[in-house]
Order: structure tokens, then C-alpha cells, then sequence
């Protein structure tokens, strides 16, 4: 191979350029299409375009004009392509509930009609003669729309165009998706940091069987651990069984379908993401500075506190990290052992994207999951001045 | 400069691999048939899919899904779908239909309209089952049976919690019922902004006690221990649970709604055509009428809903005592109204 430092440039660019398409095409492009869907709009001026132009110049108050009216007959007469079509009776029902039986209906209605006929809207459904569809309408016409944005955050714009509050609860479940993260968080780090200590102060088949305990799981159905859940956790199960018949307890404690069960749940799920960051770390610390700690002086607690714990201290923080991203995305277990109460933004998201296909309201609700993650995730790093955190 | 030009070959080779699997499987996929899993998904394989497969002797492929117009969307959108034939609920029908995300069925094939019953026949779509979601109870558990909504809704008489299935979709309707509205009525009034109101006004009542759940085997479980005195269920797997486990779960018929799946055909399906033979396999009475025997749902094609034996009539959603009090879903309401009541729904939950 020669040596020129051009051609070894270019060989190391070929080197990563396969990871480099990796995260354009996984990472930089989804993320691109979750911010684009979010806040363009456009699809009911793509089959409207006489309605487009005409309702521009109309005030929004009481009924469009005539030309208006007319427009919006024209382009329902004129064919359309049936899924852009479908695509802006989403849009449009989004906003208002039966927009898509409105459209549906004044569709075969003014289609039926000979084309010089015409066409009295109210009279073909008494609902275009309210203001409010209208409204819609001209709402939907430009092509960049904050209206998922606002959504996302219990917002709307109301027919004036001020910002008011809307019926809804993202705020709130949002709110509770990050107290879930971070108390599963810190649950992990109670239990994970002793576990991963216990593990690499031992060694030969103890080490491997509290290695084994911990990987299970993660080989294990995330399904099927959560229903195992269940079967401990229920009324009638082996925790309550167990309870009852110790004495502890006469009545069983309701553990599940509250923020109890899922808190436990996630934290066992999670548990693994935990330890094996702080166990790595662990390993790599060499094995005489406790020794050499008190050869010194210290006491075992002041060389654990001042010698160990530092030094254990980066596993803890990426494990935690890990652990809360993840946590953050749950919604399988919250909706099988948790209540109402206990349902995470994810499921929201879920429901947009796959129930209703409202794709704009899913990218909005994950566009705000990320940036409040990101300032998060921010202000973690300036508080810790971690060294390997990034942008911090 | 060896490096180079062997990682652009290894690269090239890959590149071409890649394009010749990827076509490869584009015209060769046998016929994917996608339904809802489970015991029911089992039933269908031994009585569908198999002597089909057996038939065109060619493989069928079954996969399983859990709903929602938003995977058919994003499959119809990315151009060939990797789906042809699929089970779908009363709205994904209606929305998938109104956006063109289905190919048009061609009734001549299957006997014509007529042969079905006339909620089950669509443009896109040919009805596969007649199921209900109706209020269930352990009768070995609880000995003064419930008979109505308003019973599910009595914590005195019936104290315990109740479960329910965690979205708008029936709990609206099963809490006006339980209000005094008329189940014939329930439509009408849940049309009006009054009638939304008084049906969360009544969940209002219930809300303490509810443990909401969302896959359809967990209400059986949460009956099964004793979790809740009363939940939704859905009929096919009360009968199931009763046949396989011999529990004695019951459920009250007046009240209750029923709802048809249908199957439909991916729109440009490269196997548009055996999709077609397939679902005119399925819709078959001799085919169909074994379905019953397996999992009780109900038979849309007139014919087999005949040969089905007395005994296993009298737990189908379609025979007619069962039929008396009973409501059709009403897929156009929800198509309508969903995301704005799952909105409200959410919010009253967070409440």
C-alpha cells in the first residue's frame, strides 16, 4: 500500500463510510422525516387547489363567499387520485370529527350531478352551513402547520388564532413518563451498583451464576416477563399468597395496576442495562487500590466512599443513562400491569402512528420526547461534568 | 489503492446481492395471509390456510398483526406491500376502503352479494366473522348472576372491581347503556355533544373502580383470579376459555355489541388474484361452517351459518336469541370520532 496520505484519507473515509451511511440512513433521515412530518402540512391543498387559492382571501367569519363554495365543488368534481384524497380527509377529520363523512358524502353527491346543475352545499349536509368546517378548511391550506406541535402540548389555536388550551393530557403523561424513567432509574442504580460490585469482587461459578441471573432476562420475552409479573403481583398471587400466609398482612396489598407494579416491573426489565455497564467498569479497576486505601489509613466505608466509588461512578452514569432512555420508550408494561394512571407518552404515540395514522401528530409528540430528553439530558451533563458526556 | 478498489468490489458485490435477494423475494412471495394470532389464528390455519396451501400446492404464509389503519397505511404507501391478504376490524375497513388502500373485491367469485350477511359485504372487504364484546363474569364466583349494564355499574350489589377495555370504543356506549339509554338509542345519543357528556358522566361513576386492560386474553385472567367480578370480553374467548381450561364464564348477551372482521386484499398485491381464491376458499360454507367448532364467532355467509350444529349455535353472536338487545358497532361513528374521544378519553383518564 502507498503511503500517500491523500489515498490513506480516502481509504480511511471508505472505511467509515459504511457507518456513516448507517446513521444517515437509520438515524439522520427517520429523524429529518419525524421533524418534516410534524409541521408540514399541504395535503388538502394538493386535491383542493381551487378551494386553496379562493379561501385565502376570505375573513373567517360567518360563511366563505359564494366563490368559495363553488371552488371547493369544482375541485370534489374534479377525479383525484383516491390516496392523496384520503390523506386530506385524515387531515381535515383530525380537526374536526366528521369532516370524513361530510367530504364522503358532498363527494358522490356533487359527483352525481350533471356539471352545469347547481349545487346548493348546505342543502346536501345542513353541516356546511356552519362556520367551523370552513374554519377547518382554510386552516388546512398552508403548506407549514404548528397545529401537531401545539397539540402535542395540550395546545390549539382557536378560530381567531390565539393560542388557547386544549382537551387533552400529553402534558400530563409526559410529565409521568419522565417520573417513571427517573425513579426506575434510580431503583436500578440502588440495586445495580451493589450487584455489579458483588459480581466482580467474586469469581469462578458464583460470578457466572449472578451473571447468568442478570442475562436471562434480557434473553427472555420482554411479554413474557411482564406476565410473569402478573402472576406474582395479582391479588391472588404468590407475593400476596405468601404475605397473607406469613401474617404480615390480612388483606392483600394492591400491587398491581397501579404505579407500584409497573415501577417494579420496569426496574427488573431494565435491571441488566444497569448492571453490566457498572460490572465493565468495575473489571477494569485495579484490584489493589482497596488495599492500597488502607494501607493508608482509610477506613473500609471512607476507601469505598473516596477510592471505589469514583471510579465506578462513569458505569453508574452511563448505566443510568441507558436505563432512562429506554424507560422512556415503554408502553407494554405500563398498559399490562400498570392502571390509568400509569400510561406512558409512548402509548399516545402509538396510537397516532398506528391506530389512526395521524403521522404528524406522532412526529410532533416524539419531537417533543426528544428535545425535552436533549435539554435533559443537557443539563445532566453540566450538573455532572462528566467526561464522557457529550456537548457537555 | 488495493484497499480501495477491493472494498469498492466487496462493496459492489454486496450491492448486487442485496438488489438480487431483495427482487428475488419481491416476485416469488407466496401468498401472506395476516390475521389476529392466537387460538383463533390456529383454528384458521388448520381449517384456511393449510387446504388452501394444500390446494394451489404453493406455501401460504401467515403472519399476525394487532390492528390499526396506520401499518396498513404505511405498508399500501411504501409501494408493494409485503402483506396480501388481511383480517380487518369494521374501521380499518371503512378508512382503508375510503383511501383507496384495498383492491376491490369481485363478488362474482364468491356467489355473489346475497350469500352474506349485508353487514358483511363491502366493497373492499368480505366478512369473515360476527364477534361481540359483552359483559362476562365467573359464574362460580359469583352466584346472583348480573343481567345488565346497570348491574356492572351497581358497586353494592356487586362489589369488586370491573374491568374494561381501555379506549373509548365501547366504554361510551356500554356506560349510556347502563344510564337508561336504550341500546338502540346508543348511536343516536352518543352523536350529540350532550350524549359524549353523559357518557363520561357515567364512567365518572365507575372510574374508581375499573382495572382497564387492552390485550383480549387479559380480561379472561383478571376473571380467572379474581381480580374483577365483572369485565368486557370478547364472546370467541369466553367459549374458548370455558372448552379448553373448563372454567364457567358467562356473559350477558342483551347489551352487548357485536362487530364483523373482514378480510381484504392489499392494494397492488403482486398475489392479488390467489388472494382473492383464498378469500373465496374462506368464505366458503363448507370451509367456513368448521370455524365454530374451534372458536365462537359467528358466520357471515348464510349458508354455513346453517350447518353449524344446534349445540355450538347457542354461543354465536349471530343466532337469533342472542341477537334480542343486542348492537351492531357502528363503524362510521368511529371513523369519525376517534381521535377527538381518544383525546378526551386520555384526558378523563389523566383526570
Amino acid at each position: 500500500m502507498s503511503g500517500s496520505p491523500a489515498r490513506a484519507r480516502v481509504s480511511a473515509l471508505l472505511l467509515v463510510a459504511p457507518l456513516f451511511l448507517f446513521l444517515a440512513a437509520f438515524f439522520v433521515w427517520p429523524l429529518v422525516m419525524m421533524i418534516t412530518v410534524s409541521v408540514t402540512d399541504g395535503t388538502v391543498r394538493q386535491v383542493m387547489p381551487e378551494t386553496a387559492s379562493a379561501i385565502g382571501a376570505w375573513d373567517g367569519s360567518g360563511l366563505p363567499p359564494k366563490e368559495v363554495q363553488d371552488a371547493l365543488i369544482a375541485d370534489l368534481r374534479a377525479p383525484s387520485e383516491q390516496m392523496a384524497f384520503g390523506d386530506a380527509v385524515r387531515r381535515l377529520n383530525s380537526e374536526v370529527s366528521g369532516f370524513r363523512t361530510l367530504l364522503s358524502r358532498t363527494t358522490s353527491a356533487v359527483r352525481d350531478l350533471p356539471p352545469d346543475q347547481t349545487v346548493d352545499l348546505a342543502g346536501i349536509d345542513p353541516r356546511w352551513g356552519e362556520g367551523r368546517y370552513w374554519q377547518a378548511l382554510q386552516r388546512a391550506m398552508p403548506n407549514y402547520t404548528d397545529r401537531n406541535l401545539l397539540a402535542a402540548v395540550d395546545l390549539k389555536r382557536d378560530t381567531e388564532g390565539s393560542i388557547t388550551a386544549d382537551v387533552s393530557a400529553n402534558r400530563v403523561i409526559m410529565v409521568r413518563t419522565f417520573t417513571i424513567a427517573a425513579l426506575v432509574t434510580a431503583l436500578c442504580a440502588l440495586i445495580g451498583l451493589p450487584y455489579a460490585m458483588i459480581a466482580a469482587a467474586s469469581t469462578g461459578w458464583v460470578r457466572n451464576v449472578l451473571l447468568l441471573a442478570v442475562l436471562l432476562p434480557l434473553w427472555t420475552s420482554l411479554l413474557v416477563r411482564t406476565a410473569s409479573w402478573v402472576i406474582l403481583l395479582q391479588n391472588e398471587g404468590l407475593i400476596n399468597k405468601a404475605l397473607i400466609a406469613v401474617g404480615i398482612v390480612d388483606q392483600p396489598l394492591q400491587l398491581i395496576f397501579n404505579r407500584t407494579g409497573v415501577v417494579i416491573a420496569m426496574t427488573h426489565v431494565l435491571l441488566p442495562f444497569m448492571v453490566l455497564p457498572i460490572y465493565s467498569v468495575l473489571l477494569g479497576i485495579p484490584r489493589n487500590l482497596m488495599p492500597a486505601a488502607s494501607s493508608l489509613g482509610a477506613s473500609r466505608l471512607r476507601a469505598f466512599w473516596h477510592v471505589l466509588l469514583p471510579m465506578a461512578l462513569p458505569g453508574v452514569a452511563s448505566g443510568s443513562l441507558l436505563v432512562f432512555m429506554v424507560a422512556l420508550g415503554y408502553y407494554i408494561t405500563p398498559a399490562l400491569v400498570g392502571g390509568a394512571e400509569d400510561q406512558m407518552i409512548s402509548s399516545v404515540i402509538a396510537f397516532f402512528a398506528t391506530g389512526t395514522a395521524n403521522w404528524g401528530m406522532a412526529g410532533a409528540l416524539g419531537l417533543i420526547l426528544l428535545v425535552t430528553t436533549t435539554a435533559l439530558y443537557l443539563v445532566y451533563g453540566r450538573l455532572s461534568r462528566s467526561p464522557n458526556m457529550v456537548g457537555a | 489503492m488495493k484497499v480501495t478498489s477491493t472494498l469498492l468490489r466487496i462493496g459492489g458485490a454486496g450491492l448486487a446481492l442485496g438488489l438480487m435477494v431483495a427482487g428475488g423475494t419481491a416476485s416469488a412471495r407466496d401468498l401472506t395471509v395476516v390475521s389476529w394470532g392466537g387460538n383463533y389464528q390456529d383454528a384458521q390455519k388448520k381449517i384456511y390456510f393449510e387446504p388452501f396451501s394444500k390446494k394451489i400446492g404453493k406455501p401460504v404464509l401467515d403472519e399476525s398483526w394487532d390492528g390499526g389503519i396506520g401499518v396498513i397505511a404505511a405498508k399500501v404507501k411504501a409501494g408493494v406491500p409485503n402483506w396480501d391478504v388481511v383480517q380487518v376490524e369494521t374501521e380499518e375497513l371503512e378508512l382503508g376502503c375510503a383511501d383507496g388502500f384495498y383492491e376491490k373485491i369481485d363478488w362474482a367469485a364468491l356467489g355473489g352479494k346475497d350469500k352474506f350477511l349485508p353487514a358483511a359485504v363491502s366493497d373492499c372487504g368480505v366478512g369473515a366473522i360476527v364477534w361481540s364484546t359483552m359483559l362476562s363474569y365467573d359464574a362460580d364466583r359469583l352466584k346472583t348472576p348480573p343481567t345488565s349494564w346497570a348491574d356492572f355499574w351497581d358497586t353494592t350489589k356487586f362489589p369488586g372491581k370491573r374491568g374494561f377495555r381501555r379506549g373509548p370504543k365501547y366504554s361510551l356506549e356500554f356506560a349510556l347503556m347502563a344510564d337508561g339509554v336504550k341500546p338502540e338509542e346508543v348511536y343516536k345519543v352518543l352523536g350529540t355533544p350532550e350524549g359524549v357528556d353523559r357518557a363520561f358522566k357515567k364512567l365518572d361513576e365507575l372510574k374508581p373502580n375499573i382495572v382497564w386492560w387492552e390485550a383480549g386474553a387479559q380480561p379472561l385472567s383478571l376473571l380467572a383470579s379474581g381480580e374483577v367480578v365483572m369485565s368486557t370480553a370478547y364472546n370467541g374467548r369466553l367459549a374458548g376459555i370455558n372448552k379448553t381450561e373448563g372454567k364457567n364464564f358467562q356473559g350477558v348477551w342483551p347489551g352487548s355489541i357485536y362487530a364483523i372482521d373482514s378480510w381484504v386484499i392489499l392494494k397492488d398485491s403482486p398475489n392479488a388474484k390467489e388472494a382473492m381464491n383464498f378469500i373465496a376458499f374462506a368464505s366458503e360454507p363448507v370451509n367456513q361452517s368448521k370455524l365454530p367448532d374451534y372458536i365462537a364467532y359467528g358466520l357471515p355467509n348464510k349458508e354455513a351459518a346453517a350447518m353449524v350444529p344446534a349445540a355450538l349455535q347457542k354461543n354465536l353472536p349471530t343466532t337469533q336469541a342472542n341477537l334480542t338487545g343486542a348492537i351492531a358497532l357502528d363503524g362510521a361513528f368511529w371513523v369519525d370520532n376517534v381521535e377527538e374521544l381518544t383525546k378526551r378519553f386520555n384526558a378523563w383518564l389523566a383526570k
